[in-house]
């Protein structure tokens, strides 16, 4: 099976650079600093021993703490965190609030982006058209940091309009409110709508711009021509024959955004004050965490992985031409 | 079936292009502001009274005026002064980068694609293992070593992260270059390998890497502000339009926020104005089929 | 099988279509094209109509027109109507009640025209759907029944496959099953059968003739190929620079042409069953670009019959009613060709082909200059990009041998997949061949040493098929000229004069030495290879199509330039075509390919006036003559079936599962023979004659010369 095959390439590809992550952290980073930096600075043997149990002591030989994280893996744990924690507890709590940033904003980003995107091919060079365009490519110019902090003033501008405080810029929630009753969830909703508004945004410029070009791809094609001249009227051709082909480089897209999406939430989480991946991500290498750091590392990875094989997947799904070939 | 022309006018390709592209207004615009922003950002401080190291012991937290046109930061600095070193920055590195990355993209693609067999598998698992490994994690990881060397390492490591992407599109170009008649012509007439990669295959596809390269610039800018807006990338006491954001963003909103509007607008608009650039180049060098002459 | 052919119609009071004076012009960047010039024509119900022209002539677009289907940015005039109501100015919700209804098309590239994410059965059961109501099985069912009427073998599984699955010839099938779904009253084909292979086109005439009798529809069938039209057609219109310049019954306009367009595009045509005994008349210049029509009669530049008023007016479309009903003619001068019934030898020069003092030393006494010993080259079949796995082989060339000596031309002919191009490219890398020799100009390949096979590309060189891919278009065609010269080492002092030596003789000015390739017209792109071929004094030229992929008018000149090439210089060529017409015109000996095999090889006019091999004797039924009463009586051998894979081939002979001979004539036992045992080639006729075929049971039958009555 073709895919089978392409799995074992990438679940090795994948090996090789969690451990290029993991070798490159451990020789870059220096977790030793953090201790030594203290006042007053511990003696060397206490280091020594605290390094030790973290599996962070830049003395014992590379191959053997590797050798040690790997032994961890199999085992199904990721070793600890700099504070002494567990770093799969972290990951856990950490991916929990990532996904809930991200989701409701980059799926509603992308549905926003496709449909406009295919609505401004078909009226290419119309008003729309080309106010979308300019629109998508402004945003596509802003940085997300810099797009986060004018969102969060923005919002900080509608709360003084309003008269009362609509919508947060920072954290997920108010502490104190419970989950799960109408004001808990009302108050998590709208500490998300800042942050999600910048994934909106940004998905939608993106994925027009993509699907506007992929349309006008196919807009000009043979097929669409003989749709028509079978009698299709020509908004039923372009929805049933233009569309349907022009999505499937769009899968595509859809697999790699899901992916990199991460990277762009290290942003929102820093503005926005959301205790996610993102920012673990930052602080991990801040702080020197080793064994932080390649866990994300691999994380990152396998979202790259998961990306590429579900690609390889919806492509096959919506075109026919790849399924036996 | 050749489309009838007959024999135009003794018109370049070059000028061709070039008019195609002074027809768009915006993208005119958007070269012009990148030429500004370039002469603002290098000639600009010979002119200007303050420098970016500078401290104004009289001017602590001033609000744009006549003296510090960008107005000063709490410790004295003068923005005017310190963005343009900013811009410096961030246009070198884009640049530098791209042209590097770019050029990497095109050898290894065109390698891959025209040797095939061993070169080519190699090339290619290369290409998804840096593409699997992730870009801004090593560069951030990597960075306290080239803290207090200079940043051309720093501008390496994100060509290397960049180039993998255009070098699929290229090698995938190349596959299909190669069994055009014109490349079989050569390889008969006896020219060899590198020649003809370098002589009918990359002019061949010189339109795409020139809009690649430029597209790179600003993907470029926009990554270094990523790592440098963290420490990252560009460090202290060196400065880049992403430092200034990380040391300015609370300002926002504030009444002395006008120390993270100037570097961020200014930071929008050149991205901006290079993606102009892009978009005109592209039109211009592959017009859409769609005024062609019919059959 | 011998298919009976409809008698003529008479034209009928009520025209189906009615097209008067449309004009269609687009916008571009150097100006507006127009691209149809006030064309008239009429259609009547069951009539066949043949729109004859080159690129630039205009037909396509008209086309396009009648159907609604251009786009938005053209710009329409004039008068289209069908059974007496205007079309032109609906809005596209009318036109579409009419489209696949009532007119309906059928497009050029078939590949391209089905949509590749929806199965066959169900595009063509959309057809229906949109015009009648009915449920999506009954549609479906619909759709299986027009599948298996054109032809279509295991039509229920079929349907439920997707367009990238079916050959080329399917595909127009499917096409054609789609446009008379809904019985429709008129058919436009736009080239229908340009992108197919002969044997194939002939079977997709076939299905159009079935086509048209199942609807009874008009068909209007637009072509660049007059042979085709000779034979399908009832009336022609022939049409230049976007204006019809003859029109009239098919035997009207092929017997009697009366403007000197058609009658040099008749003349220009290579006929493939009289060879070069009779010479080609080409038309010099080039079809004229749309965007700067000069005043006068479009065709005035390169007609030889020109006047001072011919630059002046354009000549209208007037009746000439003394050349038969309803001919009319575009052309200042027709009342003086039909009194003096003017031909197009009398019109145009004629090049007479002289021939060539080596070919008065008999052919084994010459050395030899190209020696294929069976040669093989095989292809696997890899999946995956990093760990690759073979699923197969394609056995594209499986064991060939020929020769040819010095002086000599050999017509290497085939269709698609038959192994003609892997042949050349494996010539021409001069590396050893998986098996078998090849022995260029005494080097044999397997012991060539890197300098040697450098010597040797000197000596070999090859001219491509699509002029516009074979030169760079980056590089000033004098960069391109000089390549070659100076990677064997010649200086650069005497390589300009060289260049401009080169250029004057292919025909081209020196001085547009610095234009790129784009700003020629393709018979000068073409001309410009040979030229870059001609650059190191080669002894052998390998030739790949060299003509297919020029306009037609513009072919002869490039034909009598090779043939004036190899007289002068003493050349030998490798000449690789499909277009058996020219290879006849040219070649001294013929080779027929199937399936990477030789199935026949000889003398020229052995092969052509007495092929041996049932595979020949079907190619040269397949295509189509431009003599419409020859066209109409000819016994017509329909193959059956696709071209096989070469990944897959038939046991025992290549050709038995096609084969006409074996369906139809040979019983069981010797059958066998076929299915178990390939077969060598023998000589035919007398011994030791220059003809050989590889058939159990071959048998001369002179295919052209068989009319019936």
């Amino acid at each position: 099976m073709f895919l089978l095959r392409r799995l074992v390439y990438l679940v090795l590809l994948v090996v090789l650079a969690t451990s290029l992550t993991y070798v490159l952290a451990a020789l870059a980073l220096n977790p030793r600093s953090n201790f030594e930096g203290r006042n007053p600075a511990p003696p060397p043997a206490v280091v020594d021993a605290l390094l030790d149990d973290l599996n962070l002591n830049n003395k014992t030989p590379m191959l053997k703490r590797f050798g040690h994280w790997i032994d961890g893996l199999i085992h199904g744990s990721l070793g600890k965190t700099i504070d002494g924690g567990s770093v799969n507890d972290e990951m856990g709590r950490r991916m929990g609030v990532s996904l809930r940033l991200l989701l409701i904003g980059s799926i509603l980003g992308s549905l926003a982006g496709v449909a406009a995107g295919a609505y401004s091919a078909v009226k290419q060079y119309g008003f729309s058209d080309h106010l979308m365009t300019f629109v998508s490519f402004v945003i596509l110019s802003i940085p997300t940091v810099v797009l986060s902090v004018f969102i969060a003033i923005g919002g900080t501008s509608v709360n003084d309009l309003l008269g009362r405080r609509m919508v947060y810029n920072t954290g997920e929630y108010t502490p104190g409110l419970s989950n799960w009753t109408e004001a808990g969830i009302t108050d998590r909703l709208e500490h998300l709508i800042l942050p999600s508004l910048v994934l909106i945004l940004q998905g939608f410029a993106f994925y027009s711009r993509y699907q506007r070009n992929s349309m006008l791809d196919v807009l000009g094609s043979d097929f669409v021509r003989t749709a028509q001249a079978k009698g299709l009227r020509r908004p039923q051709a372009l929805i049933k024959h233009a569309l349907r082909t022009a999505l499937i480089p769009m899968g595509t897209f859809f697999a790699y955004e899901f992916a990199l999406i991460f990277i762009g939430s290290i942003f929102v989480e820093k503005i926005f004050t959301w205790h996610g991946m993102g920012e673990w991500f930052i602080q991990s290498i801040q702080r020197n965490d080793v064994n932080a750091t390649a866990a994300i590392g691999m994380f990152v990875a396998v979202l790259v992985l998961i990306a590429g094989f579900l690609s390889d997947l919806v492509t096959a799904m919506l075109d026919p031409r790849v399924r036996r070939s | 079936m050749t489309a009838a022309t007959g024999i135009s006018k003794s018109d370049s390709r070059g000028r061709l292009v070039l008019r195609r592209f002074l027809r768009r207004r915006l993208a005119l615009f958007g070269l012009l502001m990148v030429v500004l922003f370039f002469g603002f950002a290098y000639v600009g401080p010979d002119f200007y009274k303050w420098n970016y190291n500078q401290l104004d012991p009289a001017a602590f937290l001033e609000p744009p005026s006549a003296s510090h046109w960008f107005g000063t930061t709490q410790n004295g600095f003068d923005m005017f002064a310190q963005t343009m070193r900013g811009m410096q920055k961030s246009l070198i590195i884009g640049l530098v980068g791209a042209l590097l990355s770019t050029a990497i993209a095109a050898l290894a693609g065109a390698a891959a694609g025209y040797f095939s067999g061993w070169t080519d598998r190699g090339i290619i698992a290369l290409i998804d293992l840096l593409l699997v490994l992730p870009g801004f994690l090593i560069i951030a990881i990597l960075s306290p070593l080239f803290q207090r060397r200079t940043w051309l390492i720093f501008v390496v490591l994100l060509a290397a992260f960049q180039w993998m992407i255009t070098a699929r599109v290229v090698r995938s170009m190349t596959l299909s270059l190669k069994e055009r008649e014109f490349i079989h012509a050569a390889r008969f007439a006896g020219v060899s390998n590198w020649k003809i990669i370098l002589r009918h295959l990359l002019p061949n596809m010189s339109s795409f890497l020139v809009i690649d390269a430029t597209i790179n610039v600003s993907s470029l800018i926009l990554a270094e502000v990523g790592l440098s807006f963290f420490g990252f990338g560009v460090q202290p006491p060196d400065i880049s339009l992403g430092t200034l954001i990380n040391d300015h963003w609370q300002a926002a909103g504030t009444q002395d926020g006008y120390q993270f509007y100037f570097p961020a607008i200014l930071l929008v608009a050149l991205v901006l104005c290079v993606n102009l650039v892009g978009d005109g180049l592209r039109d211009a060098l592959d017009p859409n089929a769609g005024m062609g002459a019919p059959r | 099988m011998i298919v009976p052919i409809p008698p003529l119609y008479e034209a009928p009071a009520q025209p189906l279509l009615e097209v008067a004076n449309l004009s269609v012009s687009f916008p571009s960047e150097a100006g507006p094209v127009a691209a149809v010039r006030g064309l008239s024509y009429r259609v009547s119900p069951g009539e066949v109509l043949g729109i004859v022209g080159e690129s630039g002539s205009g037909k396509s677009v008209s086309s396009l027109a009648v159907m609604g289907l251009l786009p938005p940015r053209a710009r329409v005039a004039g008068s289209i109507r069908f059974r007496g109501n205007e079309l032109l100015g609906r809005t596209d919700k009318e036109l579409s009640s009419l489209r696949g209804n009532k007119i309906s098309m059928i497009f050029q590239d078939p590949l391209s025209a089905l949509t590749p994410v929806y199965t066959v059965g169900d595009q063509i059961a959309e057809a229906v759907e949109i015009h009648r109501k009915v449920s999506k099985k009954a549609a479906l069912d619909r759709a299986i029944e027009l599948l298996t009427l054109v032809g279509i073998p295991e039509a229920p599984r079929r349907a439920t496959a997707f367009p990238h699955e079916f050959s080329g010839g399917m595909r127009q099938r499917a096409m054609i099953a789609m446009a008379i779904a809904n019985d429709p009253d008129l058919i436009i084909a736009d080239e229908p059968t340009t992108a197919l292979d002969v044997t194939i086109q002939a079977q997709i005439i076939e299905v159009l003739r079935t086509a048209k009798k199942a609807t009874g529809a008009a068909i209007v069938m637009i072509t660049h190929d007059l042979g085709v039209i000779a034979g399908f057609a009832d009336r022609v219109a022939v049409m230049y620079a976007g204006k019809p310049v003859e029109t009239g019954a098919v035997d009207d306009v092929f017997y009697r042409p009366r403007m000197p367009y058609t009658l040099g595009l008749l003349g220009s045509l290579p006929r493939l069953d009289l060879g070069n005994r009779v010479p080609l008349t080409p038309i010099e210049g080039d079809p004229p670009s749309l965007v700067h029509l000069p005043p006068g009669c479009p065709f005035a530049p390169r007609c030889p019959m020109r006047l001072e008023v011919c630059e002046r007016a354009e000549p209208e479309l007037i009746p000439m009613p003394a050349s038969g009903v309803a001919h009319s003619t575009a052309c200042h001068r027709s009342a003086e060709i039909e009194e003096k019934s003017l031909t197009s030898a009398d019109i145009f020069p004629a090049a007479q082909a002289s021939e060539q003092p080596a070919n008065r030393i008999p052919r084994d006494q010459r050395p030899t200059v190209l020696e294929l010993a069976g040669m093989v080259k095989h292809y696997p079949l890899v999946k995956g990009s990093i760990i690759r796995r073979r699923t197969g082989t394609v056995y594209a060339v499986d064991g060939i041998s020929l020769d040819i000596r010095e002086g000599e031309t050999l017509g290497l002919v085939g269709e698609s997949g038959c192994g003609k191009t892997t042949t050349i490219m494996e010539i021409l890398s001069l590396v050893p061949p998986e098996s078998g020799k090849i022995v260029v100009l005494g080097k044999d390949t397997s012991v060539i040493s890197g300098p040697e096979r450098f010597e040797v590309r000197r000596e070999v060189s090859v001219v491509f098929q699509d002029p516009l891919a074979s030169l760079d278009p980056r590089m000033p065609i004098a960069d391109i000229l000089a390549e070659p010269l100076e990677t064997h080492g010649v200086p650069a002092s005497v390589r300009s004069g060289r260049i401009a030596e080169l250029l004057k003789t292919v025909g081209l000015r020196p001085e547009h030495a610095g234009r790129y390739p784009q700003e020629f017209s393709g018979g000068q792109r073409q001309r410009i290879g040979i030229a870059r071929a001609l650059a190191l004094q080669p002894k052998l030229l390998i030739l790949d199509e060299p003509v297919s992929a020029l306009d037609v008018s513009i072919r002869a000149g490039v034909i009598n330039l090779l043939q004036r090439l190899k007289t002068e210089l003493d050349l030998s060529y490798l000449f690789v075509a499909h277009d058996l017409s020219v290879v006849r015109y040219i070649a001294d000996r013929a080779a027929v390919m199937y399936l990477g095999k030789i199935m026949e090889i000889g003398h020229v006019d052995q092969v052509f006036d007495l092929p041996s091999h049932p595979y020949t004797q079907a190619l040269l039924s397949a295509i189509p003559l431009t003599d419409p009463r020859m066209e109409r009586a000819r016994r017509r051998i329909i193959l059956r079936g696709d071209l096989p894979s070469p990944a897959n081939p038939p046991s025992g002979c290549r050709f038995r599962g096609r084969c006409q001979k074996f369906a139809d004539e040979l019983d069981d036992v010797r059958r066998r023979r076929c299915i178990e045992e390939q077969p060598l080639l023998t000589v035919q006729g007398a011994p030791g004659a220059d003809h050989r075929a590889a058939c159990h049971y071959a048998e001369a039958y002179a295919v052209l010369k068989d009319v019936a009555g």
